[in-house]
């Protein structure tokens, strides 16, 4: 079997007197899709922030293509491929939309290329519009395709994508959809999303999280009819609506 | 007019006005003015070191009194010793350059955050201020150069041309090294700032997580942010020990390093034209309220003879006021005057 491009082993993370994520081993080939999913607290986030090195795990280690790079630095990891977008949209709201691509882009281009490459993710995630804009200015939704356009600037192998649908409008979930899908064309993704049918149109293969641990792995069907998930996930859902 | 072209004009016209400055002053007025405003120079240099620092890269440092102080000291000590400027004047940049690199590694590869970086800033000019204030003693000598504590050292040489010991600058000759070292340290800023690193440090102002994960490391970039401000600052101090030929240590004391928090925040953060106009603006208004003693009674007499209450009062309602500081909020005016009619713009 190849080397997975992203692997974790005994991953655990305890805050104090709290295990927020224990014992997750998780695999993810190159170009794969994965969705995420799990109630709150369940410990996405977490497990994201130590994939990306925000935190540094209590236990376990992390595989970047066989490598080990648990505990190294978030802007190493970053050198080596990952790029996140969080959960709240993390930007440069100060500066404009061209500015923040462009400081993404500079990391992997030098000169004129840089502009062209700005040009081209403007184009892309439909901000050309509102390029001279200051980020902070923008409507939710807007800020939202900034940071992925920021993300994608530094053409990662590995996209981590917290929740890239809140808060948006049906139309702009759509389009979202699409930019996933052309995402996935060339880059391995992991989407941790709630919206089911967010995740029924992108998704091949759903990891479901619950109390820190992963607790079923699945295509989506599986899982949609799934009684124990439907009993710690979507059942609370289904109740709270 | 687009924002590039409105740039372009802001920057023509800080260089007709800097170099009216430098060409006008010696020729309209007296020397005592000149003299004044050589100093407004050099704290202005000065002012410009905690803009970027503070302003682009977002390090609020409370000490930067500290580095100025070095520079002038050092300048004095080696100056003292050695008689000829060129070294001393490359000393006095190098020493508090150095000195701010070991201090901001450990500030930022210990991940100090920011409200301990203004305290230990602060605090390291503090230290710097009792220790060199208590050496008054002969015993306190580097070379032959007294230390002088709370007396200073006095009768510092003044800077030669470069190599030439005998080509000493004189009072109007500072006054144009004063005014073309500010002239050149504002073209210089902008021209790091328009850079990859420049756009890079406020990035790293703006969201430090986002910058991160983008790949860029914040420890390097803020600690040579930190250097060439400290850099800055003690080329501005080695100025201001040349300007008097003297140095004592209220250099490194609280008023001093206050004053130049003030400036930045009267004049605006994230600006380089503001500080300059803050610097000059609020030393002016000191020596005035210092020099005419105010007419009335007793009561006013004491009020507007309190320096110290008045700059105060003056930093409190900016604070309250103009938060931004004076040239963000007029930029912000003009900004609402001009968009609409120009439409999308840089």
């Amino acid at each position: 079997m190849s080397v997975p491009l992203i692997e974790t082993r005994g991953l655990g993370m305890r805050f104090g007197g709290v295990l927020a994520v224990r014992d997750v081993n998780f695999a993810l080939g190159e170009g794969e899709l994965r969705c995420l999913i799990g109630p709150n607290g369940a410990g996405k986030s977490t497990f994201f922030k130590m994939l990306t090195g925000q935190l540094k795990p209590t236990s376990g280690t992390v595989l970047l293509r066989g490598e080990d790079v648990t505990g190294a630095e978030p802007h190493d990891i970053a050198r080596r491929g990952v790029g996140i977008k969080t959960q709240v949209p993390s930007v440069f709201d100060g500066l404009t939309v061209r500015e923040n691509l462009w400081l993404a882009a500079s990391r992997m281009h030098r000169g004129a290329r840089v502009r062209a490459a700005v040009d081209a993710m403007l184009e892309r995630v439909g901000l050309s519009a509102v390029a001279s804009r200051l980020v902070g200015q923008l409507a939710h939704g807007q800020r939202q395709w900034v940071e992925l356009g920021v993300v994608l600037s530094t053409d990662p192998d590995l996209v981590l994508l917290d929740e890239p649908a809140a808060g948006m409008t049906d139309q702009e979930v759509l389009r979202t959809v699409e930019l996933v899908r052309y995402i996935n064309k060339t880059k391995a993704l992991i989407v941790v999303e709630h919206d089911m049918q967010f995740i029924r149109m992108i998704a091949t293969k759903v990891t479901v999280f619950n109390q820190g641990a992963v607790l079923i792995e699945d295509n989506v069907e599986a899982i949609m009819h799934n009684p124990t998930v439907r009993d710690v996930y979507l059942g609370k859902q289904a109740a709270a609506a | 007019m687009s924002a590039r072209a409105l740039n372009r004009l802001g920057l023509a016209l800080v260089a007709v006005v800097g170099l009216a400055v430098l060409v006008l002053v010696p020729r309209l007025f007296d020397l005592d003015v000149v003299l004044n405003v050589t100093v407004y120079m050099i704290m202005a240099v000065l002012a410009l070191s905690l803009a970027l620092v503070w302003g682009f890269g977002g390090i609020l440092c409370f000490g930067q009194s500290a580095f100025f102080g070095l520079g002038a000291y050092t300048y004095a000590i080696a100056m003292i010793n050695i008689g000829e400027s060129t070294a001393p004047l490359i000393l006095a940049i190098l020493v508090p350059a150095t000195f701010a690199a070991l201090l901001g590694y450990f500030i930022f590869y210990g991940r100090i955050s920011d409200v301990y970086l203004g305290v230990i800033t602060l605090t390291v000019t503090l230290i710097l201020f009792n220790s060199i204030n208590s050496t008054a003693g002969p015993e306190f000598h580097i070379g032959s150069a007294k230390l002088g504590g709370f007396n200073g050292v006095p009768g510092i040489p003044s800077l030669n041309v470069p190599f030439f010991k005998d080509w000493q600058i004189d009072l109007e000759g500072m006054f144009y090294l004063s005014t073309a070292s500010l002239i050149l340290t504002y073209f210089g800023l902008r021209a790091l700032l328009a850079s990859y690193f420049g756009r890079t440090i406020v990035g790293i102002r703006e969201n430090e997580q986002r910058a991160q994960l983008l790949g860029y490391d914040p420890r390097i970039y803020k600690l040579a942010t930190f250097t060439i401000g400290a850099a800055l600052a003690g080329y501005a101090g080695c100025l201001f020990a040349n300007w008097g030929n003297f140095v004592s240590p209220t250099i490194f004391g609280l008023a001093q390093s206050a004053q130049i928090i003030i400036w930045v925040i009267v004049g605006g953060r994230g600006t380089l034209i503001g500080p300059i106009l803050g610097c000059v603006g609020i030393q002016w208004l000191t020596a005035a309220l210092g020099a005419n003693a105010p007419s009335g009674d007793a009561g006013w007499q004491a009020l507007l003879g309190n320096v110290p209450l008045i700059l105060g009062a003056i930093l409190v309602a900016f604070v309250l006021l103009v938060p931004k500081g004076i040239v963000p909020t007029i930029g912000g005016l003009e900004a609402l005057l001009i968009r609409p009619r120009a439409g999308a713009s840089r």
